[in-house]
């Protein structure tokens, strides 16, 4: 077994790179299923795949998280539920 | 674009690739990311903390001046070496013996190694005993980088302008020689001048390599370390502690690795935002 204690991992960080594993899967999946990315025009006027959008949300989210961190501090259930609604809009309209 | 890819044999050229990012890149990245939510006190025991690092930086003045002057300098230099560096490639020879000379020329700055060239400039800029500090003195300037901090901005301004406005001469230079002679022509006939030429050929032909000349130029800047370490520390005080050399005085000279990972993923994510933005508002757009 490697020995991986010098990353210093913690299950809260580990769930957290699960998480983001689990999408690339998911879009993955999407892709094989649905290829070309489904390219569009949307809100912000630039042409977007949805991996683009993906990108978009999880940048977006990060400074959400720290916006919230900034202002009102933990938790950050509040923030999470922010970057869930940013995320399904980014996919509709973006 | 709904094209199913049939062949899907080329992801085995681009997997050693994929590997050796994952060792360079992401393993090192995940393992700040754990850093960033602990404490440790050396021989490998952490202590997890939560996001109390992220909300130190966020609320510390000591960043948010590290950050201002670290944009401040990127500013200013993109604000110089991009348009510098269009100018001289406009200005430079398309053809003959000349070419040769002026495409070395402009090479020679980046072959010098970063810490070479902040030792070069420390010694050139002294005021004292250096031929730039000692001649701009005896014309009656008050000029002295490791006492004034206007003085040190200058001089680290004028060594990145120095350094790396030749990578902007380079692509651009590149840009304006992939322009067959066919547009000049056209333009000569249509009795264009110079500046409708630039406005309407060059420029549109030099976007894609703007672009990445702004992109690198951008990140480079923001991630600079060792010229501005090499030549004045990061002072007088605090004046040019950029966030680089902020960072690597929070995790190796105090050896607080925790709040440093957290930092390091706030400038991260800052560079990546900005390159994104850089990158999408400057990419020439479908069908134009």
């Amino acid at each position: 077994m490697i020995d991986l204690s010098w990353m210093a991992w913690t299950w809260q960080t580990a769930l957290f790179f699960a998480f983001i594993a689990t999408l690339l899967i998911v879009m993955t999946i999407w892709e094989i299923r649905h290829p070309g990315g489904a390219p569009r025009r949307g809100i912000l006027g630039i042409v977007t795949t949805r991996g683009d959008r993906l990108f978009i949300s999880l940048l977006g989210s990060a400074f959400i998280n720290l916006a919230w961190l900034g202002l009102a501090g933990p938790p950050l259930w509040g923030a999470v539920a922010i970057c869930l609604i940013y995320a399904l809009a980014v996919f509709r309209w973006v | 674009m709904n094209d199913k890819t049939l062949n899907q044999k080329g992801w085995l050229f681009v997997l050693p690739v994929v590997v050796l990012v994952a060792f360079n890149a992401v393993i090192p990245l995940m393992t700040v990311v754990n850093y960033s939510v602990q404490e440790t006190f050396g021989d490998n025991l952490f202590f997890f903390e939560g996001v109390k690092w992220f909300q130190e930086v966020l609320h510390s003045e000591r960043f948010h001046a590290a950050l201002l002057r670290q944009l401040t300098f990127t500013g200013i230099i993109l604000l110089i070496e991009i348009p510098l560096g269009v100018i001289i490639a406009l200005a430079m020879p398309r053809k003959g013996f000349w070419v040769s000379v002026c495409l070395v020329l402009m090479a020679l700055p980046l072959l010098i190694p970063w810490n070479v060239v902040g030792a070069m400039w420390n010694i050139f800029a002294l005021p004292d005993i250096g031929l730039l500090g000692k001649t701009l003195n005896s014309l009656g300037l008050d000029y002295n980088f490791t006492r004034q901090p206007f003085s040190a901005w200058a001089t680290l301004i004028a060594m990145d302008v120095w350094h790396w406005t030749s990578l902007v001469v380079l692509l651009a230079y590149a840009g304006l020689s992939s322009i067959p002679d066919a547009y000049y022509q056209a333009a000569k006939i249509d009795g264009a001048s110079n500046w409708a030429v630039f406005r309407y050929i060059q420029l549109p032909k030099m976007n894609r390599v703007l672009t990445i000349a702004i992109l690198l130029r951008f990140m480079d800047s923001f991630n600079i370390y060792t010229e501005p370490f090499v030549l004045t520390g990061g002072g007088p005080g605090n004046a040019t502690t950029l966030l680089s050399i902020d960072l690597v005085k929070v995790a190796l000279g105090q050896f607080d690795l925790g709040p440093a990972a957290a930092m390091s993923l706030i400038y991260f994510l800052i560079i990546l935002l900005l390159s994104w933005i850089f990158y999408t508002v400057m990419s020439p757009k479908e069908g134009s």
